[in-house]
C-alpha cells in the first residue's frame, strides 16, 4: 500500500520480538528493522512503549503497538494475506486460548528449569513437559501446523518456546520436547523449524547458546 | 436459530461477572449455572479439561474458557453493541490495556491488599503505579471505551467494584478520590451504569468472603 511505515522495534535474541517478524515475513510486509539494545534502550523505545519499555514494538504510521501477541493480531486484521488466525469465531477461541496457556503455563515451568539445578531442575522439568504434553492436544492429527494446514497464529506464538526448548534442553542436559511421549508436538516443532520463512529469522544457535549461556553464568557466580 | 448459551460460573467472582455483563449488553440469552469450587462439576471438569476453571461459556455445544478470550469471542459472535472498537488500532490499543489490567494490576491491586506487614509498602507502591497508569489512559474519557462501556471497562469492573470491596474490610487505601480522582470517579459512573448495577452480585457477600478469608489468614 501506498505511504505505509511500518517500524518494527525489536531485539536479536527476543523469543517475542521473533514472533512479530514471523508474522510481518509470512505477510511479506515492508518493514524497517530498528535494533534496540536492551540495557541502553533508545528514546524511542520509551516513547513508543512508554508503560513497558520493552520490545517488540510496531509502529505503522506513527502509530505504536505493544505486547507481540496483539501485535500479531493486529497485522491479521490489517494485511489480510495470508491470514494468521481462523475466520471462525470458535477457532479464533480456540488458537488465543492454546497461545494464552502457552505462555502463562508452559513459560513459567521452562523458566524455572532453565534457572535451577538438581532435583528442582528436574522437577520443573517434569512440569513443563506436562504441560507441553496438554500443548499438544492443540494439534490435529494429520495437520502439520497448530493452524492446520499452513502455519498460523498459535504455531507463531508457540514456536519461539520450541526453540527455547531445544536450547533449555542443551544447556541443561533435560527432555523437554520428548519425541515418545509427545510425538505430535516433537513433529510439529521440527517441521515448523525448518519451513524456510522460519528457519531464515531465527538467530544462528550458537549466537543463541552462547546469549542464554550468558544467563547462567549471572545465575550461578561462582561457576567457572 | 435455536441458539443453546450457557454459562458456568461463581457469583462472586469477577471473572465469571465480564462474561454475564458481555451477553446482557449484547441481549444474548443464556442459562447461568453456578459452580461450587470445593465440589467442581462433572460438566466444568468435560468443558475446561485443561484449567479446570470458571467462567466457561458454551455455545451450541462448543465450550470456551479464559475469560477475554470469551470476551472476544462474543464479541465476534453477537456484533449488537460493540465491546470492541471497529478500527484494527483501536482495537490493539483495546487489548493493551485490558491485558495490563489483568497482568499487571489485578495481581498488584490483590497482592497490596493481602500483603503481610514488611511486605504491605512495596506491594501498595506497585499497585498504585498500575493504577496512576491507568489514569493516565483515561484522560479525559468516561469509559476506557470512551462515551460507552467497552470490554476494557468490563475487564477493570475489578477495580471498580471489587477492589474498592476488599480494601474497605483489610483497611488499605489504595483506590481512593483524593489519589486518583479521574479513576474514581470512572468506578463510580461505571458500576451506576444500569446493566453493571443491576449485575453485581451482592457487595455484603463479597465484603464477607473477605472478611472470612481476612479471619482465616491471622
Amino acid at each position: 500500500m501506498a505511504g505505509e511505515c511500518v517500524q518494527f522495534l525489536g531485539f536479536w535474541a527476543s523469543p517475542s520480538a521473533l514472533r512479530v517478524v514471523w508474522a510481518l515475513k509470512l505477510k511479506g510486509i515492508d518493514y524497517e528493522h530498528i535494533e534496540e539494545d536492551l540495557l541502553n534502550k533508545s528514546p524511542l523505545l520509551l516513547k513508543y512503549n512508554p508503560v513497558h519499555k520493552k520490545v517488540p514494538v510496531l509502529v505503522h504510521n506513527g502509530k505504536p503497538v505493544a505486547e507481540s501477541l496483539i501485535i500479531v493480531e493486529y497485522i491479521d486484521e490489517v494485511w489480510k494475506q495470508n491470514p494468521l488466525l481462523p475466520q471462525d469465531p470458535y477457532e479464533r477461541a480456540k488458537a488465543r486460548f492454546w497461545v494464552k496457556f502457552a505462555d502463562e503455563k508452559v513459560v513459567p515451568d521452562m523458566v524455572s528449569t532453565f534457572m535451577k539445578t538438581g532435583e528442582e531442575k528436574e522437577k520443573a522439568a517434569k512440569a513443563a513437559r506436562e504441560c507441553l504434553k496438554t500443548l499438544e492436544s492443540g494439534l490435529e492429527e494429520g495437520k502439520q501446523f497448530f493452524g492446520g494446514e499452513a502455519i498460523g497464529f498459535v504455531d507463531i506464538a508457540v514456536g519461539w518456546i520450541g526453540i527455547w526448548a531445544r536450547i533449555v534442553e542443551k544447556l541443561k542436559d533435560v527432555s523437554l520436547v520428548d519425541e515418545e511421549t509427545m510425538p505430535l508436538l516433537h513433529a510439529w516443532l521440527q517441521n515448523f523449524l525448518e519451513v524456510p520463512i522460519i528457519k531464515e529469522c531465527i538467530p544462528p544457535w550458537d549466537k543463541l547458546l552462547q546469549h542464554n549461556k550468558g544467563y547462567l553464568v549471572k545465575l550461578t557466580p561462582d561457576s567457572t | 436459530m435455536a441458539e443453546e448459551v450457557k454459562l458456568f460460573g461463581i457469583r462472586g467472582s469477577p471473572f465469571s461477572h465480564r462474561i454475564e455483563i458481555a451477553l446482557k449488553l449484547k441481549g444474548v440469552s443464556y442459562e447461568y449455572i453456578e459452580e461450587d469450587l470445593q465440589n467442581k462439576s462433572p460438566l466444568l471438569l468435560k468443558y475446561n479439561p485443561v484449567h479446570k476453571k470458571i467462567p466457561v461459556l458454551l455455545h451450541n455445544g462448543k465450550p470456551i474458557a479464559e475469560s477475554i478470550v470469551i470476551l472476544e469471542y462474543i464479541e465476534e459472535t453477537w456484533k449488537t453493541n460493540p465491546i470492541l472498537p471497529a478500527d484494527p488500532y483501536e482495537r490493539a490499543i483495546a487489548r493493551f490495556w485490558a491485558k495490563f489490567l489483568d497482568d499487571k494490576c489485578m495481581l498488584a491491586a490483590w497482592n497490596a491488599c493481602w500483603a503481610k506487614e514488611k511486605e504491605r509498602e512495596k506491594a501498595m507502591e506497585e499497585a498504585s503505579e498500575g493504577l496512576k497508569t491507568l489514569e493516565g489512559e483515561l484522560k479525559d474519557k468516561k469509559f476506557f471505551g470512551g462515551d460507552k462501556v467497552g470490554m476494557v471497562d468490563i475487564v477493570a469492573t475489578f477495580i471498580a467494584f471489587w477492589l474498592t470491596a476488599v480494601q474497605e474490610v483489610v483497611g488499605a487505601d489504595l483506590l481512593t478520590p483524593e489519589k486518583f480522582p479521574i479513576l474514581f470517579k470512572w468506578s463510580e459512573d461505571l458500576v451506576g451504569c444500569p446493566i453493571i448495577k443491576e449485575n453485581l452480585p451482592p457487595r455484603d457477600l463479597l465484603t464477607a468472603n473477605f472478611r472470612a478469608r481476612l479471619e482465616s489468614s491471622k
